[in-house]
């Protein structure tokens, strides 16, 4: 009864979204505000239904309801209750309603905080998130439907698939999926403002909270996802450069560049036309990410020919909203007035040398993904684009990204002076060289380029913090009138250069760990030992264990230094019975500066076990850094200016008084 | 966080099944193993160098070096014959494409099939920043202000009469 329910909801739903489609469009074109308002009822109604939709599957996931296809083929009565819940998402069909449910999530928001945007301007980006809506919901209901029975009911299921039992890449879909899903929002901003024929600052102001909220979850995603590789793959990587981490890159690189050119939109009515274009190509590649891994167009170009139904219609999905867009693009975007004058050096021509090189970063991204589906399609040649390639061709584009990264903060809007900016940096210019020679020459003399990439990690975090102080003019006038500029400063401002800092966090970790961690792989029996950097790593025992879906071997593997003991490792291979599937368990010992690493491999009490060690220097780096990029548009999106309200009420505040003409009037705050 | 409520006879009787089991799956975090590494450090390291570059031809998006499968295990063992054969680093590049083709390089080479992916990046930066040049120099030509109009004129001469 209950999923019956659930599906009769998703139809609902997809009627909903097919009448906030349309007639809202029809309200604005003709000026009509009973079909305009309807648009945010319809949101609200529409998000209800999805929800309800949403519950029923997960009602099924945890009272393992095996009458329904889906639960039967991802799920299984023995697993643990939060794997159960977070199977729901686990597979094709639940991983699409819950892309349904945050985009009508998301449409919902749009309704309820969108109370003071223009009446068309909400009408329409309604009926956008509705058109998305609609093609998500249709291809659930059509192709992909979660709630199919099955009859008679197995005794039980299937189970999850192990790689996906772990917390790590449990809340990685939904991470990520608020990502893509949010730029769904600046889309529909953007196509709303082309039928509008208006982009001013105040539809940058709308846009880029979005944007940047959608950002923030993105960058999260992303990083988690590259934490669950690094510790249940088993050999201390972090990025892969698989297609599907790509697929997740390229939306957050064509985000990064909307993020920072918005803000040129804001502040100075310039980049409009461009603005608009970004933000329906950070779309429109978040939707291409989709289709890559949904498709199963990246196994193989063949797979995905067999069963062709999913792929076909996710590509003609891609192909209506980013064609749609372009084309719509195309015809409106010249009649969008041009913007603010300025000088190539200034902050607009900063941020613009910032998309520039963003976006050719995307690109790169984007061919090295696509190349090998297409030239298999076009003329049966196969070739492999793996990490080599994206480290001589993404990597040094990073190097002018990097460098210019810390100037631009320092440059005024309009028209500025290079030689100034660049003379203030000379503190963090130094301290970077001084960092990459020192790295050459003490930690690993034969890899010069990864000492010149670890003195851009250091420029990026001196830089920002140069930036920071010279901001509050710290040195420059007494503490107190710091501390001042400190509490006067705009949080947006705060989270920028925490946000700027943190990447040079991010590649400190990503150069260290990859170029200079430590390896020891070798075979052990029980009461051996071996060494790495500093450390005696006896192995002490093997042992059977037992968990609640899977058996496993665990070994326990006793660290000294300087003969005193220094911690126990315990990784394990886990075998999940009801999949006869194997996954690694990594042990990782941290103090936030190295991680000491360990797996278990193959092996028995008579020849021994294969256990590889690694010592991973800045590693956790990598991650807390990206932590602190998404807190740092965190903190930015906090800015007084774009809470919704914020500034009336600031203005009614200082302004009280001041009517009251010197008496004492109420105090409001 | 539910444990399974196996009685614990029969919970024995299936781990040991299992764990047979388990030794015959096929492991997916062993890649390069001991049993296969060169006695000669410097020599083992560029083995795992050149490993890293090339693709395991089985595998989905894998380097040999960090598969599992019995073809990237076969494949190790020709880059490391070939390395203590006395081959140089681009030789064994050379031997591993004669046997497999470009696809097992995973930096493919720069050929007519390839230009795109190659220079397509450069391309666009290129094309990006002369349409940018281009924008900022009519941008500028087209910068002086409109003149005055009639009724701005008026309102300046009255100002200045005034």
């Amino acid at each position: 009864m209950i999923p019956e329910l659930g599906h009769f909801a998703l139809i609902l739903a997809l009627v909903v979204a097919l009448v906030q489609g349309t007639l809202p469009l029809v309200g604005a074109a003709k000026g009509d505000d009973r079909l305009m308002a309807l648009g945010s009822t319809a949101a609200l109604t529409q998000a209800l239904l999805v929800l309800i939709a949403f519950a029923a599957l997960t009602q099924a996931y945890v009272t393992s309801d095996f009458s329904v296809v889906n639960v039967v083929a991802n799920s299984h009565s023995a697993k643990p209750l939060v794997y159960k819940i977070t199977g729901v998402w686990g597979n094709h069909e639940g991983s699409m309603l819950l892309w349904a449910l945050i985009l009508a999530l998301f449409g919902a928001a749009v309704a309820i905080f969108g109370a003071n945007l223009p009446d068309t301007l909400r009408a329409r980006v309604l009926a956008i998130q509705a058109l998305i809506g609609t093609g998500f919901l249709a291809f659930l209901l059509f192709t992909s439907n979660p709630f199919e029975r099955l009859s008679p009911a197995p005794p039980d299921g299937n189970g999850l698939n192990p790689l996906l039992q772990d917390p790590g890449l449990a809340f990685h879909p939904p991470l990520l999926y608020l990502g893509y899903v949010g730029f769904s929002v600046t889309y529909a901003f953007a196509i709303a403002a082309l039928l509008e024929g208006r982009v001013d600052p105040a539809w940058a102001r709308w846009v880029r909270p979005w944007t940047l909220a959608a950002w923030c979850f993105l960058t999260l995603g992303i990083a988690l996802g590259s934490w669950w590789a690094y510790y249940i793959l088993g050999w201390g990587g972090f990025w892969f450069w698989d297609p599907v981490e790509n697929a997740s890159l390229m939306p957050w690189l064509a985000g990064t560049a909307l993020l920072h050119s918005a803000i040129v939109v804001e502040k100075r009515d310039a980049l409009k036309s461009w603005t608009v274009l970004l933000a329906i190509l950070a779309f429109s590649l978040s939707l291409l990410g989709t289709f890559l891994v949904r498709s199963g167009v990246l196994t193989s170009v063949h797979a995905f020919a067999q069963d062709p139904a999913r792929g076909l219609y996710i590509l003609g999905f891609l192909i209506a909203v980013t064609g749609g867009g372009l084309a719509l693009y195309a015809w409106r975007a010249p009649k969008l007035s041009p913007g603010g004058l300025f000088q190539p050096v200034s902050r607009e021509g900063a941020l613009i040398l910032n998309n520039l090189l963003l976006c050719t970063l995307a690109v790169t991204v984007l061919l090295g993904t696509l190349y090998p589906l297409f030239l298999d399609l076009l003329t049966g040649n196969k070739v492999s684009v793996g990490p080599p390639f994206f480290n001589a061709t993404f990597v040094p584009l990073c190097a002018p990204l990097f460098a210019a990264l810390c100037v631009g903060p320092f440059l005024g809007w309009k028209r500025a002076e290079l030689w100034p900016a660049l003379t203030q940096l000379r503190l963090a210019f130094f301290v970077s060289v001084a960092a990459a020679v020192v790295a050459a020459a003490v930690v690993d003399s034969r890899s010069t380029l990864a000492a010149v990439a670890f003195g851009f990690g250091v420029w990026l975090i001196v830089g920002s913090i140069v930036e920071f102080a010279s901001r509050i003019r710290l040195a420059r006038v007494p503490w107190p009138e710091s501390l001042r500029r400190l509490r006067a400063t705009p949080r947006a401002a705060i989270g920028m250069t925490i946000a700027h800092g943190a990447l040079g966090f991010v590649v400190l970790g990503s150069v260290a760990t990859g170029a200079w961690h430590l390896e020891v792989i070798e075979t052990l029996k029980p009461g051996e030992k071996t060494h790495i950097a500093g450390y005696d790593v006896t192995l002490q025992r093997v042992e059977n264990v037992q968990g609640p879906n899977y058996v496993a071997e665990r070994a326990t593997l006793a660290v000294t230094t300087g003969g005193r003991p220094f911690t126990t490792l315990q990784p394990e291979r886990r075998l999940f019975v009801v999949q006869r599937r194997q996954i690694a368990e990594t042990a990782i010992q941290t103090n936030l500066l190295r991680d000491l690493y360990a797996t278990l491999g193959e092996g028995d009490p008579n020849t021994g076990w294969v256990i590889r060690l690694y010592l991973n220097p800045l590693a956790p780096w990598i991650w807390l850094g990206a932590a602190l990029c998404a807190l740092g548009g965190f903190v930015s999106l906090s800015d007084r200016r774009l809470r919704i309200g914020a500034p009336t009420r600031f203005r009614a505040r200082t302004a009280g008084p001041g009517m009251t003409g010197g008496t004492r009037g109420p105090r409001s705050a | 966080m539910i444990a399974p409520a196996i009685p614990d006879r029969v919970g024995r009787r299936w781990v040991a099944l299992a764990m047979a089991v388990l030794m015959l799956a096929t492991s997916p975090s062993v890649a390069v193993e001991p049993s296969e590494m060169l006695k000669d450090p410097a020599l083992e390291a560029r083995a795992r160098a050149i490993g890293q570059a090339l693709r395991c031809v089985v595998c989905q998006n894998q380097s040999i070096d960090d598969s599992a499968a019995e073809v990237a295990r076969d494949m190790r063992r020709a880059v490391r014959e070939r390395l203590a054969a006395g081959d140089s680093n681009n030789q064994v590049f050379d031997y591993m494409v004669a046997r497999y083709g470009d696809y097992v390089l995973l930096k493919p080479p720069f050929k007519a099939g390839t230009l795109l992916l190659w220079l397509g990046a450069p391309l666009v930066l290129l094309v990006a920043s002369a349409a940018i040049l281009v924008a900022v120099r009519q941008r500028r030509v087209a910068a002086p202000p409109p003149p005055l109009s009639e009724r701005e004129r008026e309102r300046l001469r009255s100002l200045l009469g005034g």
